[in-house]
């Protein structure tokens, strides 16, 4: 097998129009709509980028999940990074789409116009090089991500640590998935929605799973019945997840399946999962914008590294923010609404000037709609 | 002579008389520039075309050319774009004190050497050394003059044009990314970076029905065909397959979260021709860049936007890139 | 959250812990810190951010892509069955 195999053949035109009809087939055996709600940016990503909503038939739909670690990082945080970035001394390191995110005083981008030292890195590794250039100044990494990217925090702290760097700090934003989705299913359960929409199975992130397995998704067709299917990113793989997920509704088994299989295990992978646990403990409490607090579901470091915790060193304030009012991103966070729903959809609120989160990055709901959408 | 540029160079007095003696005239020297005083007498030109562009790319050198190469080529594109003979070009330096004076000839060697592909000269510069900091190593403004002999414009496309592109894209975006600091890729990638007149003019000498043609540099070949659908209110409809995309500027978009369709070009173009015309375009073009392909045509479908149809037959939209260009994460 | 992409391990590096890595002809260093032990030359991994996260089981892979021409093969059955395609399929 050659590594163009690896993205080609998941990407094959034929293979998807073979999906499609089998798709097509077995759901026209069922007496009932399936929506299915992809937690992940990426998989949301995929659906939009390759046109896949366009294949399937009227009765699968999909719900964008929360699966954004921009999106749903509440402004009250994205104001800490703005006000460290603006400190003397400080270069604040972050991951893409996050310097475009607005909070309260503006992005990081509006940041570095007014002076600040503001750099995008490819990896955290990229952070050591930064520390070791500017041993003269404090080099602060907003880390942010769900556990695809906890366990690399991890390894930059432990690479910190080993090479006695005294300029490295950090900001932990790091989020679950397990958690998330349960808040939508519980708080679901006890809502009458106008629009009647319900989840009725996950397609499961494929790379968080990567890292902490699909053992963590089997709460769901356990208590709340709700099936599992952990796809890859491929289009291909995309297709033959709600392939999966329509054949478990006719046969009336409920439970996780992994499409997945050429990288995801049941046990993820344990080195990367035990990094996590050196450094990291869950938060009691983390707000999710558009979602509110929702427990354990974030971590912070543990009490012997506060040292490197900026959140212990600086005063940042702690006040919530609440969201501009004509903004429904928790909505559609939580699958209730479809970006076009929302007022400020396209006008007020567009990439270029976004209200919401959903919109500034190109992982969330309203950006995918409104960069690919309205042929779907 | 030092081998550092210095703030006296740009002074005016002996040392800049010095510079301009033994590097700027020795390189880019002609008849002009010689009787050139103040000013440089033209005469008259037909149909004159004007464009102006600055040049501050960093890195100055990369795979593929170097900012010297790039602003001949850019501006003088500029003016092929137009259908329009580039014919006489300004040039303006603003270099950092502390310019290493190889460099800068290597930049002049350069810029001589896409001058002739071109068949243009320089006719009139200046030349301003700035103390350490106060820019970037070197900027390079070029104003060009040109002959038109051609009347392309935007105005023209009508639906039913044939939409080609003169190469693979993405690759000047590309090889920038991954060459700047911070991202560390060993690679074979090359910028695109060239002077399109010669295949221009073999397009007007063949008689070809050309409506427009516009290089694809910041924002890609998504911004073209966005500002051409939104000025002329018609609606491209793209084979996303038909567009040749290197495997390597692939292999950087993957690991980069990019866009290919919005990484700049220096030296690929998008071409609308009349339909009848689209096979012999293609063979031209072809003639000069074997990824030369017909990408699409010009349509009613959905006013002012872009589309893109995909090996499956599903189509989504193709947006006007905005924003700075970032990479995915997710 | 998750831009991983499969590439090939080239070379590896024990003692600084890294891997060089090519992804579609494009070359790079990352870090092996998850998979230091089982990493071999020749492996596909997934890199995530500077990172591989682990090694793609190469028979897994095999085996979706030969379910996936038996559901293409089963298609092009049906379709010349029912009279032709309705459509070309490239």
């Amino acid at each position: 097998m050659e590594l163009k195999d690896l993205y080609e053949k998941f990407r094959d035109p034929k293979t998807i129009k073979a999906l499609a009809k089998e798709i097509e087939k077995e759901a026209s055996k069922l007496n009932r709509d399936i929506n299915i709600m992809e937690v992940c940016g990426g998989h949301t990503h995929t659906i939009m980028k390759y046109g896949l909503l366009q294949l399937l038939p009227k009765n699968i739909n999909f719900i964008h999940g929360p699966g954004c670690p921009v999106c749903i990082m509440p402004k009250e945080r994205i104001d800490h990074a703005y006000i460290l970035s603006l400190k003397e001394n400080v270069i604040l390191c972050t991951l893409g789409d996050m310097i475009k995110v607005p909070g309260s005083y503006g992005s990081l981008q509006n940041a570095r116009s007014r002076g600040a030292d503001v750099r995008f890195v490819y990896s955290p590794l990229d952070v050591l090089k930064i520390a070791k250039e500017n041993p003269n100044k404090k080099v602060i990494f907003f880390a942010i991500g769900f556990e695809t990217t906890t366990p690399m925090t991890a390894a930059l702290l432990q690479n910190v640590i080993n090479l006695n760097l005294k300029n490295v700090l950090f900001h932990i934003n790091h989020v679950t998935v397990p958690e998330v989705m349960r808040e939508l299913i519980d708080s679901r359960d006890e809502h009458i929605d106008s629009y009647n929409n319900q989840i009725d199975a996950f397609l499961g992130p494929s790379h968080v799973s990567v890292i902490a397995g699909s053992k963590i998704y089997e709460e769901f067709p356990q208590k709340y019945s709700r099936p599992v299917v952990v796809a890859g990113f491929e289009p291909v793989d995309v297709m033959e997840g709600v392939l999966m997920i329509v054949r478990q509704f006719l046969k009336e088994e409920i439970k996780v399946e992994i499409q997945y299989k050429r990288s995801v295990t049941r046990d993820g992978n344990k080195r990367a999962w035990e990094m996590i646990e050196r450094y990291f403990k869950k938060r009691d409490l983390f707000k999710w914008r558009g979602l509110g607090n929702i427990p354990k579901s974030a971590w912070q470091l543990k009490d012997e590294f506060e040292r490197f915790d900026t959140e212990k060193i600086y005063e940042l304030p702690k006040e919530e923010i609440e969201d501009h009012k004509l903004c429904i991103c928790g909505d559609i966070l939580r699958g209730m609404a479809k970006p076009t729903e929302c007022q400020v959809f396209g006008s007020a609120c567009t990439p270029s000037k976004p209200l919401g989160s959903c919109m500034v990055s190109s992982e969330g709901a309203c950006a995918a709609y409104y960069k690919y959408g309205n042929l779907i | 002579m030092q081998k550092v540029i210095t703030l006296s160079m740009g002074n005016g007095g002996l040392e800049n008389r010095e510079l301009l003696k033994k590097f700027v005239f020795r390189h880019l020297g002609n008849s002009f520039l010689k009787d050139a005083e103040d000013g440089t007498v033209l005469g008259e030109i037909e149909n004159l075309v004007f464009t102006t562009d600055s040049f501050t790319i960093n890195p100055i050198f990369f795979k593929g050319g170097d900012i010297g190469k790039l602003s001949v080529a850019g501006a003088c594109n500029d003016l092929a774009m137009m259908g329009s003979e580039p014919k006489f070009l300004s040039l303006s330096f603003i270099i950092e004190e502390g310019f290493s004076l190889r460099d800068f000839e290597r930049i002049l060697r350069s810029m001589k050497k896409e001058l002739s592909v071109n068949g243009a000269v320089v006719v009139t510069g200046d030349t301003k050394v700035v103390p350490k900091g106060a820019c970037d190593k070197i900027y390079i403004n070029v104003s060009a003059i040109g002959n038109r002999l051609a009347n392309f414009s935007q105005k023209n496309i009508k639906e039913g044009d044939k939409v080609l592109l003169s190469g693979d894209i993405a690759r000047h975006g590309a090889t920038i990314f991954a060459s700047r600091e911070g991202i560390e890729l060993e690679n074979e990638i090359e910028s695109d970076c060239r002077s399109l007149w010669p295949i221009v003019k073999a397009l007007i000498d063949e008689k070809i029905f050309v409506k427009a043609l516009r290089d694809a540099t910041r924002g890609g070949v998504a911004a073209v065909l966005n500002e051409w659908a939104k000025d002329e209110n018609l609606c491209f409809e793209i084979e996303e397959a038909k567009v040749n995309i290197s495997l390597e500027v692939k292999g950087i978009c993957e690991i980069l979260g990019f866009e290919p369709f919005v990484l700049a070009n220096e030296g690929t173009f998008v071409c609308v021709v009349d339909r009848k015309d689209e096979k012999r375009t293609l063979e031209i073009l072809k003639s000069f860049n074997e990824n030369a392909s017909i990408i699409g045509e010009v349509t009613k479908e959905y006013m002012g936007r872009v589309i893109l149809k995909t090996e499956w037959k599903t189509r989504r939209f193709l947006d006007m890139p905005s924003g700075e260009i970032l990479p995915r994460i997710c | 959250m998750c831009l991983s992409i499969p590439s090939k391990v080239v070379s590896i590096d024990k003692d600084k812990c890294t891997a060089v890595v090519d992804t579609l002809g494009v070359k790079r260093e990352v870090g092996i810190d998850f998979i230091a032990d089982e990493v071999k030359v020749g492996d596909f991994v997934l890199i995530h951010i500077g990172y591989a996260m682990n090694i793609i089981d190469e028979e897994y892979a095999k085996e979706s892509i030969e379910l996936y021409k038996e559901i293409i093969e089963k298609m092009e059955r049906e379709e010349r069955l029912s009279g032709g395609g309705s459509e070309n399929g490239t």
